[in-house]
């Protein structure tokens, strides 16, 4: 790791701190997913990649730079990564899923703003976030309210914030909305590259980034069977790991995984005994290291069998359509298949409640978790109607609303196992 | 044969031996920095072929008395459907949760909520007023009953209700209005969670903050209607991981 030194002084880290937070995500690494039994062997490629999370990747992407290529930082399902590749850029998720900085944060926003939002805010604060240093540009999307005044602060602490507004009602206004700053983003990423969209790079772009959404959900039908082939942290580390990896390389070994596990389920083989009980997470997203949730529930004898969240299937269903014969048609493809991301910044978003019920179904789930972020109104209002919508229809469902201390485990544990005994019967 | 329960709560331990179904000893002690050396202790000299354990030291516990856990959720379901069996909601009021319960005929849980990260609306909460009003516990009731006015109190953080307290005491308010306004937030506070679980007929009302009459009192005066506390609230737990034990040990021996 020593090696790393001299890049991450060089990119401007807080090197003690850094090395902290490395040790710190190297151990709850080691607790929370090295301590499981029975592991693909598949796994051991995203323990590589957790083990070089702030090396071997940021190596990569600063030798991308050399070559002339763009990094483009993201905080959300909806920037369209098939654009960000088709201009030769780099697409990377930024650092947002722990209690870091947050003091720090506090001074540019309100103490009960989000825990994902101070994360943003710490991490680059606390100058811990090669990938954000990195980044030639970073694009802040107007989704939630809390976002969205957020980035006002946060330009004030980046200088390559790029703001990209989102509509909030799926309507022909909010669809010609995405589609204008689709376009509006697209001019501001051939300027930055100077390469300009082709019906081919497009195409690729697109190919590229549907190929990961087919590993992706490949990995998840496969959580149908019984006993789980796999358990919910690993898979929930795979979608985290999509949003900065190279795609290509993650592609082929989620589909190594698959594989893999479709030999187990031949041979009837899980990692938990067979019917032990089923849980479908929903809600916020979950950045890494945010694990606190999934791991309560696995080493309380249940497994998470889905994740309708943005670190899930909300973020990677549906593929985009590349049949169309010029960009702009491309475009509104990409539009198209955006435009039905059902996050709860949207009203009305029936279509949530209809995916969290096809999900419980398809991955037969004995019940559902719902997660929201403290402070995060969006999730926080929808928890209930999912609530009161799912148990009427005889799905059992938990409401979870915590944020990313580590205080409130012991009473998480509580309600989280109260909730497997209740499913157990 | 003997089974045993243990609910070890954030203020106090709880154990009940049974025998045949019917209690054979029973005890409440207050917990310690030393949880473990203090179920030891209380634990000593009672013999039990089967253990199960609940409360927040469940797991604690377990690792050194090899028992049996569940969630204090089900253990106090467990509790209360055997001494009151027509209760279908059941309030918990401990030191550091509160919890609401809905259970069907068979005591098996329908729906639960707990109180947020916070110390509003528990037991301690009750503890931390008393203090400020320079009251014992059983006089902090007393005088909660003593008159039919009460001082509405606003703050629902513990720290805060604190020194909204301390500042009423200094403009000359009446300290009974305040303490009766104290019950009264955490009544209210307890009525958002029990709503959220259906609130069906008949309540039953348990933990430590049912020693209470004063809370019990006036919680049937806002819920109109009557809040059944079993003769010993605060060992439901302990009782019904004591059930759970005895149900294990019969599945396992059966006769």
């Amino acid at each position: 790791m020593s090696d790393y030194k001299e890049m991450w002084s060089s990119l401007g880290l807080d090197l003690e701190t850094h090395d902290a937070v490395l040790n710190l995500v190297g151990k709850t690494y080691q607790d929370v997913f090295l301590s499981q039994n029975n592991r693909p062997k598949g796994m051991e490629y995203f323990d590589f990649v957790v083990s070089e999370i702030h090396g071997l990747r940021i190596k990569e992407l600063l030798d991308a730079k050399a070559e002339g290529r763009k990094i483009v930082g993201t905080f959300c399902v909806f920037v369209p990564e098939e654009i960000v590749l088709a201009v030769n850029a780099i697409c990377v998720g930024l650092c947002a899923g722990a209690e870091l900085g947050f003091e720090a944060a506090e001074e540019y926003i309100p103490r009960n703003t989000c825990s994902l939002i101070k994360s943003a805010f710490g991490f680059k604060l606390a100058k811990v976030c090669p990938y954000i240093e990195a980044t030639d540009l970073i694009v802040g999307e107007n989704t939630c309210d809390g976002k969205k005044k957020a980035y006002e602060a946060y330009g004030n602490i980046v200088d390559n914030l790029y703001i990209m507004d989102i509509p909030q009602m799926k309507s022909e206004a909010g669809r010609a909305l995405l589609k204008s700053e689709y376009k509006k983003f697209a001019d501001k990423l051939e300027e930055i590259t100077g390469v300009k969209l082709t019906v081919e790079n497009l195409k690729k772009g697109i190919e590229t980034v549907n190929n990961k959404r087919k590993a992706i959900l490949r990995l998840a039908n496969l959580r149908a069977a019984n006993p789980v082939p796999i358990s919910g942290l690993d898979v929930l580390l795979a979608n985290q790991v999509y949003f900065y990896d190279n795609p290509e390389r993650f592609t082929a070994s989620v589909n190594a995984i698959c594989d893999e596990l479709e030999q187990r389920i031949e041979k009837g083989e899980g990692v938990f005994p067979k019917d032990a009980p089923r849980i479908l997470l929903s809600g916020c997203p979950m950045a890494i290291p945010n694990w606190k949730i999934p791991n309560i529930i696995e080493t309380s004898g249940a497994i998470v069998v889905g994740e309708e969240m943005c670190t899930g299937e909300r973020g990677s269903q549906k593929l985009t359509n590349d049949n169309a014969n010029t960009v702009d048609q491309l475009l509104d493809n990409i539009v198209d298949r955006y435009f039905q991301i059902d996050c709860a910044v949207f009203t009305p978003n029936q279509t949530r409640y209809e995916h969290i019920k096809e999900m419980a179904k398809k991955y037969k789930a004995d019940g559902v978790l719902h997660y929201s972020l403290q402070f995060c109104q969006p999730y926080q209002i929808e928890a209930i109607s999912v609530e009161k919508n799912l148990e009427k229809e005889g799905i059992p469902v938990l409401n979870i609303e915590t944020d990313y201390s580590q205080e409130d485990i012991g009473q998480l544990k509580t309600r989280i196992e109260a909730f497997i005994e209740r499913l157990k019967k | 044969m003997i089974s045993a329960g243990i609910d070890i709560g954030s203020r106090t331990i709880k154990v009940v031996l049974l025998e045949n179904n019917n209690i054979i000893f029973s005890k409440v002690i207050d917990n310690s920095f030393n949880p473990i050396e203090t179920c030891r202790s209380v634990l000593n000299g009672h013999p039990y072929n089967t253990i199960t354990s609940t409360g927040y030291g469940r797991h604690l516990f377990a690792d050194y008395f090899q028992s049996e856990v569940i969630s204090e959720i089900k253990a106090f379901s467990i509790g209360i459907h055997h001494v009151l069996p027509n209760a279908r909601t059941i309030l918990d009021i401990g030191g550091q949760d509160t919890k609401a319960i809905a259970i069907d005929e068979n005591g098996a849980v329908r729906k639960f909520e707990m109180n947020d990260k916070c110390a509003a609306g528990t037991g301690r909460f009750l503890e931390i007023m008393a203090m400020a009003l320079r009251f014992s516990l059983d006089e902090f009731g007393y005088q909660a009953l003593s008159t039919n006015e009460s001082v509405n109190i606003n703050s629902m953080c513990a720290v805060f209700a604190e020194s909204e307290i301390i500042s009423m005491l200094a403009k000359g308010e009446d300290r009974s209005k305040i303490a009766r306004g104290i019950y009264f937030s955490v009544i209210k506070k307890s009525m958002a969670i029990l709503k959220r679980v259906g609130l069906q007929k008949e309540i039953a009302f348990a933990g430590g903050g049912a020693k209470s009459i004063a809370l019990k009192t006036l919680m049937e005066e806002v819920y109109q209607q009557p809040v059944f506390v079993p003769e010993n609230p605060q060992i439901m737990g302990a009782l019904g991981c004591a059930l759970y034990s005895q149900s294990k040990l019969l599945a396992n021996n059966p006769r």
